[in-house]
């Protein structure tokens, strides 16, 4: 059975000038175990889908489960069991890295002792140990990243949304990074489900891609199937793929008929 | 503990050891009124203000409702900070209790202005003023309802707007006049008829007025309970806002 899926997942903003309509009608399933790429341009409506799939903001049409509870009659059990890292993490910087994980863990109604144990296993997991008694503000880009996905693990959460996880990070801390995402799902069986402007990430990290431009699911599949399909072969580049579907840049290239 | 109750208790220690940590913002408002004690309070001494008690017993009420007015309102700017940062996100998206988010914070703004409150009347006791220990207690009680009540609507205010240089002149825009009209200085008595129906309309009008009277000793009188009743109504509503700006924040 999946663990995520919506029907028509709508949000419309309403601004000054004018409605803006995010979101227009979101049909996915994610399965249990499965490392998902949202993949689409900036303004696509990915932060916006996830912001609604984590209770924060209510979808305005269509409706959603989460890890088997429902968006709008059940959010507390969806914020029992999913795990959210924004885009822009959520750390205080004045606030050592261990006060802001214990907290965190009380947040999600952990014990203090369960708090602390967790912040102790967290930190040796995600190679945070020498760095608890910090500042949050004093760690470097890809530090930061491990804390801010710690944060997002304390309540050992079935289903995790990463919103961009590795905007802004060096080579070395993305690919760390991507290492640590596999192995949540290998070790702990979570679902994982990222948005990310990157192919090479997509291609690289996904089961399946959810291909997504102007807040509709334009294209869905693995990346080797994408990659047949729009782009004319497998061994093409998902940014071939990506183009023929978004319709952006320069045209497909020319693909020679599947060669065996 | 309640799942509640544990959630309040969380955020307040949060917010409390970020407040412990700076000397600064612990000391800072405290200023303003101690500067009005020193060089305003003196000019009141002779002066008639009321048929009941000396000018200090006049003046101490509203410097400490002022503490509140301007500590108080300006409690959202941390809030915009956090916001910016993503904590607030971060914090709605867990099972904590939207109350708790709100009341934690508050709680310690209560706290400190309280605090602050304390310093200001040593200081009074020091310049001259005498006031019954009953009455000083219910003035410091009117100080932690006001602090809770504007701070929940600074923390709504803040998560609406933008950027900090919205919020600081809205703020200051609004505590201004409000200071002003409600005879925080002077009595109102005093004013003309038409400013004194005014001040009528003004929430802070009634809890100087209620602290005027207990700090004469004169606990039971209709001042005291229109003073109550409009402190407590205000705390209600203002936290019932606050805590619906936290559910819905960002949308
Ligand atoms: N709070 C908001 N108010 C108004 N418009 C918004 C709001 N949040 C997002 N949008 C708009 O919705 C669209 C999708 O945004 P977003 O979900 O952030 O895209 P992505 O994460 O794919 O870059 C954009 O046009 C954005 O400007
Ligand atoms: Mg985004």
């Amino acid at each position: 059975m999946a663990i995520i899926s919506t029907a028509g997942l709508a949000r419309t903003f309403q601004t000054n000038s004018g409605p803006v309509e995010a979101v227009r009608g979101v049909d996915l399933t994610v399965q249990p175990g499965e490392i998902l790429g949202f993949l689409g341009p900036n303004g696509a409506g990915k932060t916006t889908t996830l912001r609604m799939l984590t209770t924060l903001l209510p979808p305005t049409g269509g409706a959603a489960t989460v890890a088997g509870c429902d968006l709008v009659r059940d959010p507390a059990g969806v914020r029992c069991r999913a795990g959210y890292v924004a885009q822009s993490g959520g750390i205080d910087p004045t606030v050592s890295v261990r006060e802001e994980l214990v907290t965190q863990g009380r947040l999600y109604r952990l014990t203090k002792a369960e708090a602390a144990a967790r912040t102790e296993e967290l930190a040796k997991d995600l190679d945070l140990t020498d760095l608890l008694d910090r500042k949050a503000g004093a760690l470097s880009g890809g530090q930061r990243r491990r804390l801010d996905i710690a944060m997002g693990l304390m309540h050992r959460p079935e289903v995790l949304f990463l919103d961009e996880p590795t905007t802004g990070l060096d080579p070395g801390s993305r690919a760390d990074l991507w290492d640590l995402v596999r192995r949540l799902r290998d070790e702990h069986g979570t679902t994982v489900f990222l948005t990310t402007h990157y192919l090479d990430e997509a291609d690289e990290l996904s089961d399946r891609l959810v291909i997504v431009d102007k807040g509709v699911v334009v294209a869905e599949g693995t990346p080797a199937a994408l990659k047949e399909r729009y782009a004319g072969s497998a061994d093409a580049t998902l940014q071939d793929a990506f183009l023929a579907i978004t319709g952006r840049g320069p045209a497909p290239v020319d693909t020679t008929p599947v060669a065996v | 503990m309640s799942p509640f109750l544990s959630d309040t208790a969380l955020i307040f220690g949060r917010y409390a050891r970020q407040t412990l940590r700076s000397r600064f913002q612990i000391f800072f408002g405290t200023l303003m009124p101690l500067l009005h004690l020193l060089f305003f309070g003196p000019l009141l001494t002779d002066m008639p203000l009321s048929s009941q008690g000396d000018s200090w017993q006049v003046l101490v009420p509203g410097l400490l409702l002022q503490l509140g007015l301007f500590g108080a309102s300006f409690a959202g700017f941390a809030v915009i900070i956090e916001k910016n940062h993503g904590v607030v996100e971060r914090m709605r998206v867990t099972p904590v209790s939207r109350l708790a988010l709100l009341l934690g914070r508050v709680l310690r703004d209560a706290a400190l202005f309280v605090f602050q409150a304390v310093l200001l009347v040593l200081a009074a006791l020091v310049m001259g003023l005498r006031a019954p220990l009953g009455g000083v207690l219910i003035g410091f009680a009117f100080v932690a309802l006001l602090s809770v009540s504007l701070a929940s609507l600074s923390y709504a205010l803040a998560l609406k707007v933008r950027t900090p240089q919205e919020f600081g002149p809205a703020i200051n825009a609004l505590a201004m006049p409000s200071m002003l009209l409600s005879g925080l200085m002077l009595p109102m008595t005093l004013a003309p008829g038409w400013l004194d129906v005014l001040s009528h309309l003004m929430p802070f009008r009634y809890q100087v007025d209620a602290v005027r009277d207990a700090y004469t000793g004169e606990y039971a009188t209709t001042t005291m309970l229109h003073g109550v009743l409009v402190a407590v109504g205000l705390a209600a509503l203002s936290v019932t806002v606050g805590t619906g700006v936290f559910r819905r924040a960002g949308a």
